[in-house]
């Protein structure tokens, strides 16, 4: 068990990199705190993956560190860094028998073999794979195949680092909510750091004590899911958490408040003075309601997603998403939504520029 | 239950009025020929199994079939591990993959019997250019029409030259089908290149490999135009590998019928093998 700290890591493909765009990871700083639950959640392509590689030493940074309890391993290969990586598809060794899959990293470093028996079972039986030991691995079912992978990581002892990448990609969705739970168990059992990549937001909330956001190349926000969800930090964070997403409404600024198609709205807090730029107001949905007075807006569609009602709603040539309960207005009826000032901010250039309540006063 | 739909047969129909004509009935004209004597004319005399007990008990198919035997494996202990040692260290991406596939693909291209003169005029002791190096610049007598061993080296050699490229391309395909993900985990298991070999590359070869050994046996079993145009068969009786020495008794001789018991003995061989080596090779597969 470790904690793991990035520093000015920064990685490209290319062998000579000019632009920043030349860069898969630009600049990233980061610690893991020994025994936490993180996951990394971003869309494909944002570099969650060559951070992942990185950390498990199967890809060489460009520049920068890799220090598992403050001690460099940025030039130590994979086999030497103690960590455990799930793969999106289940590797496993087809020819050998379940037992022998598990004993594989061990009898690799020339464990005794009785140690290495005592240690197979012990984390078969935490992974409930006991019954199965002596059948062969390749006929076992995606699950299974996926907790063999993350056993033979398990397997050796005080595992720096676990990780998984998108490891439920493969499995039936009835058992991906049953095997999040296992892992989850099993981080509170192990108590080893986990990372956990996703582009899933659902399996980062659940798995995760704190989610590391990532969107092209950079860390955007790290908190936990409720901070994520109620302070997004860049509009991309508002965007691609939450379901729907925030809405995200260009406005203009002036003598500290910020004006929506000549409305002023309420925000949370005093607007950041510092620079200029493209300004938006971020609003969730779910904080958006249905009133007698306030902004005048068009009803275009109303979905029913079962809990509740999304509607959306036309101010001017802009669409606002609303959550509601209950009645819905109907297809093209004019009604008027009001923002809960709390929870209403505003974005420059994508990043949030409003002091919260508690800062302002 | 529910009855099975009736009409499906039809549509097997016309494949099995192809089979009967190209296979079915012009195997049934050689067990036809196979159970008589005949002395020309059109003339047919009762034999029953006559002439496959003669063969049975000959010495000159004795020997074939034990040349054969002989050359199967030998060609097959060397293409199958050379070929996956090639195609082990063929890149796996980039500018020199389809260099490498078309340099290797081109020796299967070559028809049989231009392989086996190309062969013939290449060993040539006066004017060809292995045989003008061996005999003239580094000294070692090399004649294969006069010896031997040196035939049968050339045979082997040559077959080595023309097919081993299939066994190579079969394990490629294998080979680059194992996803990334399987050596990276092997790296972070600290797996040995030679663990990695056997656990992963093997196995995930193995079904190819199946059917490369499957081909090159049949080949090299039934192998009859590159060695007849390079050796004829000889020096002597050394080089007559069953082929040859069947096309010898059926169109040399014209014995007819010791010819079609021959065929069919030779059938029953390469497709017992062949059975035997699937059977073999696809157990576990089951378990």
């Amino acid at each position: 068990m470790a904690q793991i700290t990035l520093s000015k890591l920064r990685h490209s493909y290319y062998p000579n990199p000019k632009t920043p765009d030349d860069y898969a990871l630009k600049e990233i700083d980061l610690d893991w705190e020994d025994g936490g639950a993180y996951a990394l959640l971003g869309p494909s392509g944002c570099g969650k993956s060559t951070l992942l590689n990185i950390i498990s030493g199967l890809v060489d940074p460009s520049q920068g560190q890799i220090l598992f309890d403050g001690e460099d391993v940025t030039g130590l290969p994979p086999d030497q860094r103690n960590i455990a990586q799930v793969f999106q598809f289940p590797v496993i060794y087809d020819t050998m028998t379940v037992f022998n899959n598990l004993a594989f990293p061990l009898r690799n470093r020339g464990m005794d073999e009785n140690a290495v028996k005592q240690r197979v079972q012990e984390i078969a039986h935490m992974l409930e794979l006991d019954g199965m030991l002596h059948s062969r691995a390749a006929g076992l079912s995606p699950d299974n195949k996926q907790k063999i992978s993350m056993g033979r990581g398990l397997v050796r002892k005080n595992v720096n680092v676990v990780m998984f990448d998108e490891p439920l990609t493969v499995i039936d969705p009835h058992l991906k909510w049953k095997l999040r739970s296992k892992l989850k168990e099993l981080h509170q059992k192990v108590r080893a750091t986990m990372i956990y990549v996703t582009h899933d937001q659902t399996e980062a909330l659940t798995f995760a004590d704190q989610v590391v956001v990532m969107n092209d190349g950079e860390i955007v926000q790290i908190g936990t899911p409720n901070e994520l969800f109620e302070r997004p930090a860049h509009t991309f964070v508002g965007h691609f958490i939450g379901s729907p997403g925030m809405n995200v409404l260009p406005c203009e600024v002036g003598q500290g408040m910020a004006f929506f198609h000549g409305h002023s709205i309420n925000l949370e807090g005093v607007i950041d003075s510092t620079g200029a730029g493209k300004t938006e107001i971020g609003i969730r949905p779910e904080y958006v309601s249905l009133s007698d007075q306030g902004l005048e807006a068009k009803i275009r569609k109303v979905s029913d997603v079962g809990r509740h009602n999304v509607v959306d709603a036309m101010i001017g040539d802009t669409l606002v998403k609303a959550v509601v309960n209950g009645a819905v207005p109907a297809q093209g009826e004019t009604v008027h939504l009001s923002f809960d000032p709390a929870k209403t901010r505003l974005y420059r250039d994508g990043w949030i520029a409003t002091q919260t309540q508690g800062a302002a006063s | 239950m529910k009855k099975p739909y009736q009409k499906a047969w039809f549509f097997v129909l016309p494949v099995l009025f192809l089979v009967a004509f190209n296979a079915l009935i012009p195997m049934m004209t050689v067990v036809n020929y196979s159970v008589q004597e005949t002395f020309g004319n059109n003339l047919f005399f009762w034999e029953g199994l006559g002439w496959f007990e003669k063969l049975l008990h000959s010495e000159r198919f004795h020997a074939a079939l034990g040349r054969q035997f002989l050359f199967t494996a030998i060609i097959l202990a060397i293409e199958v591990p050379l070929g996956i040692i090639i195609a082990l260290s063929m890149p796996r991406s980039g500018f020199w993959v389809p260099v490498c596939l078309v340099t290797m693909a081109l020796p299967m291209l070559i028809p049989w019997n231009v392989v086996g003169a190309m062969w013939n005029i290449f060993t040539l002791p006066d004017i060809g250019l292995l045989g003008y190096l061996m005999n003239h610049t580094l000294g070692i007598s090399y004649d294969m029409t006069q010896n031997p061993l040196a035939a049968w080296a050339t045979i082997i050699v040559m077959d080595v030259w023309h097919w081993t490229s299939l066994v190579v391309l079969l394990s490629y395909a294998g080979l680059v089908s194992i996803p990334d993900a399987y050596y990276q985990a092997a790296k972070i298991d600290g797996a040995s290149n030679w663990a990695v070999f056997r656990y992963i590359q093997l196995p995930k070869m193995k079904q190819v490999l199946t059917i490369a050994i499957l081909l090159r046996f049949m080949d090299s079993f039934n192998i009859y135009t590159e060695v007849f145009v390079l050796t004829g068969g000889g020096p002597g009786n050394s080089t007559t590998l069953l082929s040859i020495d069947l096309v010898k008794i059926a169109l040399g001789q014209f014995d007819l019928g010791p010819a079609a018991a021959m065929s069919l003995i030779y059938f029953a061989i390469t497709l017992f093998v062949s059975w035997l080596f699937y059977t073999l090779m696809t157990k576990n597969d089951t378990e």
